[in-house]
């Protein structure tokens, strides 16, 4: 029998559905798999028992001919999702051993189609970083390797492109506010999609910044995403934010072998990423990215989105006042590790100073700061504002345009420890994917290449609101031109 | 404009972190670079924009007037660091 | 304006008070403002507490749209600027009762705007209170500091609960103004059935802004008397807490602005522990929840059964009944009250029914610790005794007695009045020639008197209340008086 964990999510589909394997024979092989690779720190928690039982179900479902869309497909899920009786802690030690009562509707969506879920995985706490090294559990080690040197796999959902890549998992769930699904799949090799602010449930998925942060999936292939958002978003009313629209079958906007035609459909090339000291490996595989589009019929079209120099600035007062107050509620009196104090207001600083991690404690600090009585206008009414201009932006070049196309990251992953003492060195690592999160917009990272160092290099493609299958079906084209087949080298099995 | 020692305390406060003394110089180092760089946002005109809030450009939408939630304390109750019969329990409050 | 009679002198001169008020009512909602958790009063602790309220990672709030229509319907009620877009913010702060660590509340952009209630003084004079705003937000759970000796409790069955906050300008001039206004603002909400009004409860309380100023000077600093939750207690700490103030200026000292607690034990206000100046309450736009929008329709829809409100039954009592200011204003203090009265007072003379709904009526019911509506002689009841009365086929007297008899517990409780006099012989005697045989009767036994009444006619009364008790109350006391009259010269 081949390797079971070698296939992407469509390929496994398939293949249960002609029996070539069950379920439980997938989920073990992932199972042993992920314990053999504790060294990634990709898993803050296995459910091994969990996962058979639901692979068990999926066989049965199988046999009866009642497979659901993701029938019997093993997972890891993001710590940030609340998973019913299994402990869930956005990796921060302020949540201690917290057991959520309930599921998120997320989760819940894919558990209904059948998936399995493998356990939960590493990030940033609060998601609030960009290398998956502020986790309480740990930082997440990237499969691939550069020179010897341990890097990191992109943040916060490390431990999502993480697994991944080392294949701890056929896809992940992973959460993006400011690029934490598309800069960690472009350091590890992967698709990473962020849907449109929306078209996911919010409900049930620990909050860092509420009008920014939404769900979507780090998988193999294009198709794998397609097949994941189907299952992940809904209309739910729990969620006042999450758009009434049903939900297409995304894969099937992927047509024949390429995914797609995109002759005659104009991409933009937003001229203000052209930032500067773009590394030249960036900037000559985005111009590939241009040429392989173009080639497959699509019309090149220069567009400027002006704000773009102000879209990190406003992102590091929005973000952070909205965390500011979310995470109000890890207050140590209804659920998480309390630190005892002399009175109330000792303990509520005491169990704060304990629980949160020094990068939440600056992003609370400064978003606190930004609110706070005589410096609102000046900040946060400024920073609003300027979402407004950023947002406006995207709506004149999509007049000119219907996607567009830049680099993913400035860089490919980088050392462990490297940017750590410098938090805005870090906050760079957003500059082209939280333009995204501020206009409320869906993109996707794709594996492009590899840089000098055969590190991977990813593409963004930025699509119109609830765009998500013309952005699909470019991202499939893009991926066909790529033809990304490398793999990060299995030295961390034990 | 520079965040310094004593703004440190207030907002650390305001945010019921616990600071240390010796924490408080490097917090106001680094607090300052973040502030400084958002400030650039400064030399843009925003005159007359009107702020964004939110990217979902929909109405809000209700619920009805139903109970159709609560009624499990002890849920709420069971992640509680301290509790007491069916209350949570925290240091005494002097109002 | 009107001169101010209610000064309170101090060693200095008279002082001012000046007095605005924050009412908090709970809008009467089965399930909470955001969340699908009761509301009702009483439960166990913590069983009305969902994950939303309970502030549980990932949950999100989802408006209650019938919370929204009371607001509407209040703000209508005071005739107030309804704003068909306005925005939920949070206000941040920690307490252990606020599972948020923020309350979800109105801030600049409130649901109603500026409006007015008017308020009856005892002189009948009528005054306008300017109202600010109205805005919805969430209740705070519950905490409960005398339960241990080192430890609070906490229970979170209010968290959530919504709230109307109205807030008054600072119109009123004295308890007595601070406390009309919260009577009448509390019958406007119960007409309107946005609120319970139960201020034992807590469906509604107030907190109070107090400060003093000599007459014509700027406004002076106030301190804020928070969750006061008795009508009488409003009064009790507004008049302490004006006391204070001004003991303190003319002492020398100066008034802080703080918050301050009244305890109804020592009838005092005292400083709250937590200092005001510490809040900075970091106000903006919840990104949970989308902006409060509705169309001008749903406005109307709402407008078009607005009950009548306290003013304009008022003006109506007194218009079609003839009702005094003072009666009719007593009779709408309670919707219920006015329905009763109405319903009594058809066909009848509806004066003599407001004295007997504010005599017999509210007096029994208030011996017996009763609603209204639980009342054990009916409108109809009440009616056909004012009837009774005034076809002469009972007298007043008798007709105490048979509403008594109608309203205490025991076989005759419920009877019609009718059947109850039939009963009894409590019929009034018309029958001159039995009253005059009654009279006479009474002159014959008594010739020393009568030569007394040839002197001083005031006595003739000593011979109608003869004459009254002998017949048992049931001679037309008119009769008896002119029959006495007469049969002693005196007419």
């Amino acid at each position: 029998m081949t390797d079971l964990t070698q296939m992407n999510l469509a390929e496994a589909r398939d293949g249960l559905a002609a029996k070539e394997f069950s379920a439980v024979e997938l989920t073990q092989a992932h199972i042993d798999r992920v314990s053999a690779s504790a060294s990634l720190n990709a898993y803050v928690l296995e459910t091994p028992e969990k996962a058979l039982e639901m692979a068990a179900l999926s066989d049965a479902k199988i046999a009866a001919g009642e497979a659901r869309p993701l029938e019997g497909l093993p997972i890891g899920v993001k710590d940030l999702f609340c998973t019913k009786g299994v402990r869930t802690t956005a990796c921060s030690n302020i949540l201690g051993d917290f057991i959520p009562p309930y599921e998120s509707t997320v989760t819940q969506n894919l558990w209904a189609d059948g998936a399995v879920m493998l356990g939960k995985l590493n990030n940033d706490e609060f998601a609030m970083g960009s290398s998956n090294e502020t986790s309480r559990f740990g930082p997440v080690v990237n499969p691939w390797k550069a020179h010897g040197q341990e890097l990191v796999p992109g943040g916060s959902s490390g431990g999502s492109s993480a697994a991944v890549a080392a294949r701890l998992g056929i896809a992940a769930t992973a959460t993006d506010t400011g690029g934490s699904i598309r800069q960690p799949a472009a350091f590890t090799g992967t698709v990473g999609l962020k849907p449109t602010y929306g078209r996911c449930s919010r409900w049930g998925i620990v909050a860092f910044a509420s009008s920014l942060d939404q769900a979507g999936p780090i998988t193999h292939t294009v198709r794998d995403a397609a097949m994941m958002l189907t299952s992940m978003a809904s209309f739910d009313p729990r969620d006042t934010t999450s758009v009434e629209r049903d939900v297409p079958n995304y894969e099937a906007a992927l047509i024949g072998k390429g995914g797609g035609d995109i002759k005659g459909l104009r991409v933009g090339i937003p001229q203000e990423y052209r930032v500067d000291n773009m590394p030249a490996e960036i900037e000559k595989l985005w111009q590939q990215g241009i040429d392989w589009l173009r080639d497959a019929g699509a019309e090149i079209v220069d567009v400027s989105l002006p704000h773009t120099k102000y879209a990190l600035p406003a992102y590091y007062i929005i973000a952070p006042a909205e965390a500011s107050s979310n995470l109000a509620r890890y207050d140590g009196v209804r659920y998480g590790a309390r630190k005892q104090g002399a009175d109330i207001d000792d303990m509520y600083a005491q169990t704060r100073a304990a629980g949160f991690g020094d990068e939440v404690k600056r992003r609370v600090m400064i978003g606190t700061y930004a609110l706070s009585a005589g410096y609102y206008d000046a900040y946060y009414v400024k920073a609003l504002q300027v979402r407004r201009l950023i947002a406006e932006d995207f709506t004149k070049a999509y007049e000119k345009c219907d996607v567009l196309l830049t680099p993913t990251t400035p860089s490919a992953a980088f050392e462990i420890g490297k940017n750590v003492e410098d938090p805005l060195e870090m906050y760079l690592n957003d500059v082209f994917t939280v333009t995204v999160n501020l206009a409320g917009l869906p993109g996707i990272s794709v594996p492009a290449g590899l840089d000098a160092n055969g590190l991977p290099l990813g593409l963004q493609l930025i699509g119109q609101a609830f765009g998500e299958e013309t952005l699909l079906r470019t991202a499939s084209v893009l991926e066909e031109a790529a033809g990304f087949d490398a793999q990060p080298q299995d030295w961390w099995s034990a | 404009m520079s965040v310094d020692e004593n703004m440190v305390r207030r907002i650390a406060n305001l945010a019921r972190i616990g600071v240390t003394d010796e924490e408080v110089p490097a917090l106001a180092t680094e607090l300052s670079a973040i502030i400084g760089f958002v400030e650039q946002l400064s030399e843009l005109d925003t005159e007359g924009v009107k702020p964004l809030t939110s990217a979902v450009d929909d109405k809000i939408r209700g619920r009805e007037d139903v109970v159709t939630d609560g009624g499990y304390a002890e849920d709420v109750l069971a992640n509680a660091p301290e509790k007491d019969d069916e209350y949570f329990a925290v240091p005494k409050v002097v109002e | 304006m009107a001169e101010n009679n209610n000064l309170i002198s101090g060693a200095t001169g008279d002082w001012e008070i000046v007095l605005g008020l924050e009412v908090h009512a709970q809008v009467a909602s089965n399930a909470k403002l955001f969340s699908g958790a009761s509301t009702e009063f009483g439960a166990e602790p913590n069983a009305q507490v969902s994950l939303v309220d309970a502030a549980m990672p990932g949950m999100l709030p989802v408006i209650n749209w019938f919370c929204v229509e009371q607001a509407v319907r209040t703000g209508l009620g005071i005739k107030a600027q309804i704003n068909n877009y306005s925005v939920f913010d949070r206000k941040n702060y920690f307490y252990p009762d606020l599972p948020q660590g923020y309350q979800i509340s109105q801030f600049q952009q409130p649901i109603v705007g500026e409006g007015a209630i008017e308020i009856d003084l005892a002189d009948g004079v009528v005054k306008e209170i300017g109202i600010e705003r109205l805005h919805l937000e969430q209740d705070a759970g519950k905490s409960l500091h005398d339960q241990h000796p080192n430890m609070s409790f906490v229970d979170l069955n209010r968290s959530g609960v919504a709230l109307m906050e109205i807030v008054s300008n600072p119109d009123m001039r004295s308890a007595a103004e601070a406390q009309a206004y919260v009577k009448k603002l509390r019958a406007i909400l119960r007409y309107l059935g946005t609120c319970d009004g139960n201020m034992e409860q807590g469906s509604m309380r107030a907190d109070v802004n107090v400060s003093v100023r000599k007459p014509g000077d700027a406004l002076g600093t106030r301190c804020e008397i928070k969750n006061v939750n008795s009508i009488r207690f409003i009064g009790q700490a507004i008049e302490y807490e004006a006391r204070r103030q001004v003991d303190l200026i003319e002492d020398g000292g100066v008034v802080e602005q703080q918050t301050r607690l009244f305890d109804p034990k020592t009838g005092e206000t005292r400083a709250m522990r937590s200092k005001e100046e510490a809040h900075d309450y970091r106000y903006f736009p919840d990104p949970d929840l989308l902006p409060l929008e509705f169309s001008q329709e749903f406005v109307d829809e709402i407008a078009k059964d607005l009950p009548e409100l306290p003013d304009d039954k008022k003006a109506r009592f007194i218009a079609d009944y003839g009702l005094t200011p003072y009666d009719a204003g007593v009779l709408v203090g309670e919707a219920e009250n006015a329905a009763f009265f109405e319903a009594a007072a058809e066909g009848q003379d509806a004066k003599a029914v407001a004295n007997m709904v504010i005599g017999s009526v509210f007096a029994g019911l208030n011996k017996a610790d009763l609603d209204i509506g639980d009342s054990p002689v009916s409108p109809a009841q009440v009616g056909q005794l004012v009837g009774l009365i005034a076809d002469d086929t009972v007298s007043g007297r008798s007709a105490k007695e048979v509403f008594e008899l109608m309203f205490e517990d025991g076989p005759d409780q419920g009877k019609d009045p009718a059947v109850i006099i039939e009963e009894k012989g409590l019929k009034q005697v018309t029958d001159t020639g039995a009253i005059e045989a009654a009279v006479d009767e009474v002159i014959a036994a008594n010739p020393d008197k009568v030569a007394q009444a040839k002197e001083r006619p005031k006595m003739a009364g000593w011979f109608v209340g003869q004459v009254m008790q002998a017949t048992g109350g049931k001679a037309n006391p008119q009769a008896v008086n002119q029959l006495v009259l007469s049969k002693l010269g005196l007419d």
